[in-house]
């Protein structure tokens, strides 16, 4: 089950970076989204899976597609001069060397090891709950005023100028 | 049980496959998607670091890293329209004001 949706997965993010149409795009991430729930369930997430969902795949893909369809582009992604394609070139190399990198990481068995033992009531919304209201109760009061600021400023940005 | 290596595996090829994206892509828009989809591969991460290690804080990582992106995208999108309401363009090459 893991392989199907990983591959799945990757698959559509492939799409979503090759494709032209940012539509599609659009379409083939939130297909990307839905997989990563999908993995989340596997990992015995079930309300980050249910919110990435709600908040990710609803949410924030509605507003993309809403933004695409609002600005009605006109794509023209004509040819890049040379150096550009060479400034290119060298960002996907050094990307590579990350990934690399990481990928040896990986391997490596610097990795800790499996924890055994249950948490009672692993991943669901009660456990997440005690958790965040207890332990984590500033970063979560400092994520309310981020969000606070993140409405301002978004209705400021977006509202037509009058004057 | 999937070993926690595959998760960390897929996670990596996802963040990679979205820092080419951000890296080639021109069009601002598609560049906000892969950014997002790098935030993805990361909350991936989390979640398999808990579940493997038994421990429950990573949820609660990957519940701000939803907050920050959800932030993020609204005023990112924001600055895009303000932006293609001066210029008529979304091209990254075209936004140059600031010669960077």
């Amino acid at each position: 089950m893991f392989y199907i949706i990983g591959g799945v997965a990757v698959l559509s993010a492939l799409i979503m970076v090759t494709n032209k149409k940012p539509v599609s795009a659009a379409m083939s991430l939130i297909v990307t989204m839905l997989c990563l729930s999908g993995m989340y369930v596997i990992l015995d997430a079930h309300l980050i899976a249910a919110l990435q969902i709600i908040v990710y795949a609803g949410a924030i893909m509605v507003l993309f597609l809403f933004v695409i369809m609002l600005l009605n582009i006109q794509e023209k992604e004509g040819r890049l001069s040379g150096h550009k394609i060479f400034l290119q070139f060298a960002w996907i190399m050094l990307v590579g060397y990350v990934f690399i990198s990481m990928v040896k990481l990986i391997g490596g068995d610097s990795l800790p090891a499996r924890v055994e033992g249950s948490i009672n009531g692993f991943g669901t919304t009660k456990a997440v709950g005690e958790i965040l209201f207890t332990d984590f109760l500033l970063p979560f009061e400092i994520a309310s005023i981020l969000l606070l600021a993140a409405i301002v400023g978004a209705v400021i940005l977006a509202k037509a100028k009058v004057d | 049980m999937v070993p926690l290596n595959h998760y960390l595996y897929l996670s990596a090829i996802l963040f990679t496959i979205g820092a080419v994206g951000v890296f080639t892509r021109r069009n601002a828009l598609i560049i906000y998607m892969c950014i997002e989809l790098m935030l993805n591969a990361v909350n991936l991460t989390f979640i398999a670091f808990s579940k493997f290690l038994n421990n429950m804080d990573g949820h609660i990582f990957a519940f701000m890293i939803m907050t920050v992106a959800a932030a993020e995208a609204a005023v990112g999108l924001a600055i895009i329209l303000a932006i293609f309401r001066n210029r008529e363009t979304v091209n990254v090459d075209d936004i140059n004001l600031m010669k960077g």
